[in-house]
């Protein structure tokens, strides 16, 4: 139980003052903007003329559009690859580097640190690496005498994109789970030897159940990230006319709204896009009860 | 007896060799892939155009050229970078200000309402901001602001759930005796807050404005949707992804525009990167 101190006096107004920001960005940023998007969603606003009321038409053009279905299974399909990608690696970096005490700071720092510096960046970086004609990939391929792969091709491009991002995702979850590993107490370990448990047990017995929090968290950040992704798809698929050759939802609506001003059509896919994330984590709710072990 | 527990002693050094090799193999390993495209992108951004498909990682002949002709024929890119600094200062005041207070508010005092106010304030974590995005450029198009830089950073000025969530866990580690027997004393709640508990949490504050900085420096849909599509008037982002179509090919150039992209980023990590990474563990935690 975590003591709290009263208000008394003039405290209740600075208290209001406190959080006055707050609330000023709930309701209008966060709670109103929602509101805003559902009433958007059923008219047919381009930011010029005045709104018409047009019912359930934006919902039924995304489905009827085939467009909207690629997309989302676009946007699907580079979820079901990057969110196990990016959690195994970041926990496997985690595990070898909680281990390792020699350099532990510097190789934590050199792992980390992709994920600060600027997507468009290294994008634009992968881009090159990825190039079909001369990039690094290809001439690494050409030198042993492999035939150069179009790494930007349809058969391919899902792969590459999904490299490039969790390669630029990976600092981020390693630090929480590095978090996680070295709270775990080390006379928890100690007991366990005692007892001559090997080392795939101990992992399985105890680390594991005391990482779990921190697992789920990570599951449902990199989850919320990975339908939202936009920055990688942008740089590394845009094409000469700015579609995409992998298009997924957001950019979808990034093109309805912001290039052609159907901000009608746009919202009614955002919705969709937030009903698709919150079905996503209430099923992770569901199963958090089973998997996640509190205990302290 | 001895000569059994001498074998197993011999045998644990070796398997603790043989572990120690597949960890220091691991290591480099992780350090090729990570370093890899950073070494990639300076090197290139040193050699000439006739250079840049050699394959080589060390550039020879070496050049500053990608970088002079930055500022020459690509003048804007001064005006990018100032454009970047100013919407990332400003909005990691606001973010550092205005969640510093909501944090405070929600770990240290009892008022009517608390829970329920912070667990609405987190579920807007899960909202997409594309949701939100569309709303908000219609009220920022009607105040007549799109166009200038004031929407990428006045919001930042309004809290938000990670930054208070963060300070929030920093706050509460702070030992409570400190705001109750200053309370004792009779300070006020404003008092205890600029006293106490702000000093106290410069490591949490600065690990905050670092990653606001930073996520603001890099980010690209708002800036995209807000900002003409005008190298001068743009952020360093978009200027990026501008330079990209507009100098195709041109990769030793290109790689000299990352560089520079990137070079702000890096400093702020070479200076801050024990906060910057204490800091990213501290949500994840608890």
């Amino acid at each position: 139980m975590v003591d709290r101190l009263r208000l008394k006096g003039t405290d209740s107004w600075w208290m209001f003052l406190l959080l006055l920001p707050t609330l000023v960005g709930i309701l209008l940023g966060t709670v109103g903007s929602l509101l805003a998007s559902v009433a958007i969603s059923f008219t047919n606003w381009n930011n010029v003329q005045p709104a018409q009321w047009v019912g359930w038409k934006n919902y039924i053009d995304s489905f009827t559009d085939p467009r909207f279905g690629d997309t989302l299974l676009n946007t699907l399909k580079f979820a079901g690859l990057y969110i196990p990608a990016s959690i195994i690696a970041a926990l496997t970096a985690a595990l070898i580097l909680n281990g390792h005490a020699k350099g532990r700071g510097f190789f934590r720092a050199a792992f980390f640190f992709p994920s600060l510096t600027s997507s468009v960046a290294v994008a634009l970086v992968f881009s090159w690496i990825y190039s079909l004609d001369n990039g690094i990939l290809n001439q690494i391929l050409t030198f042993f005498g492999a035939p150069a792969v179009n790494w930007m091709g349809k058969e391919n491009i899902l792969f590459s994109v999904t490299i490039a991002n969790v390669w630029g995702a990976v600092g981020e979850g390693m630090i929480i789970f590095l978090a996680a590993l070295q709270a775990v107490p080390a006379t928890y370990y100690e007991a366990a030897r005692m007892e001559g448990a090997g080392k795939f047990h101990i992992f399985r017995r105890i680390t594991f159940p005391l990482i779990t929090p921190a697992l789920f968290f990570q599951i449902v950040i990199v989850t919320v990230n990975a339908l939202q992704a936009f920055e990688y798809i942008y740089m590394l698929t845009r094409r000469t006319q700015g579609e995409s050759s992998m298009a997924t939802v957001v950019y979808l609506i990034y093109r309805n709204g912001f290039r052609w001003f159907n901000m009608g059509l746009a919202s009614a896919q955002a919705v969709l896009l937030a009903v698709v994330i919150i079905l996503f984590m209430v099923a992770y709710f569901r199963v958090e009860k089973k998997l996640v072990v509190y205990d302290k | 007896m001895t000569n059994r527990t001498k074998s197993s002693w011999l045998n644990e050094v070796f398997f603790t060799l043989k572990t120690q090799v597949w960890v220091w193999v691991a290591l480099v390993a992780g350090l090729v892939v990570t370093a890899g495209p950073f070494l990639w992108m300076v090197s290139t951004s040193f050699k000439f155009p006739a250079q840049q498909f050699d394959g080589s990682l060390l550039p020879w002949p070496i050049t500053l050229n990608n970088y002079i002709r930055l500022f020459t024929s690509a003048p804007y890119l001064l005006a990018e970078v100032y454009n970047s600094l100013e919407v990332s200062v400003l909005s990691t005041v606001g973010q550092v200000l205005t969640c510093a207070m909501a944090g405070f508010a929600f770990s240290v005092f009892q008022f009517r309402g608390r829970n329920f106010l912070f667990g609405v304030l987190l579920l807007t974590l899960v909202i997409p901001p594309q949701v939100t995005l569309i709303p908000n450029f219609i009220i920022f198009s009607h105040l007549g602001l799109i166009g200038t830089k004031i929407p990428l950073w006045i919001v930042s000025f309004l809290g938000g759930a990670f930054g208070t969530f963060l300070l929030r866990q920093y706050f509460a580690s702070i030992p409570f005796e400190l705001a109750e027997a200053a309370r004792m004393d009779g300070a006020s709640l404003m008092r205890i807050f600029v006293r106490i508990y702000f000093p106290l949490s410069k490591p949490a504050l600065s690990a905050l404005a670092i990653l606001t900085f930073t996520g603001s420096w890099n980010e690209l849909i708002r800036p995209l949707v807000y900002l003409p599509s005008n190298q001068k008037l743009t952020t360093l982002t978009v200027g990026l992804s501008l330079y990209q179509a507009q100098y195709s090919g041109q990769w030793s150039f290109l790689m000299a525009c990352a560089v520079i992209s990137i070079l702000p980023i890096l400093l702020v990590f070479l200076v801050a990167q024990k906060q910057i990474i204490e800091g990213s563990a501290l949500t994840g935690i608890k």
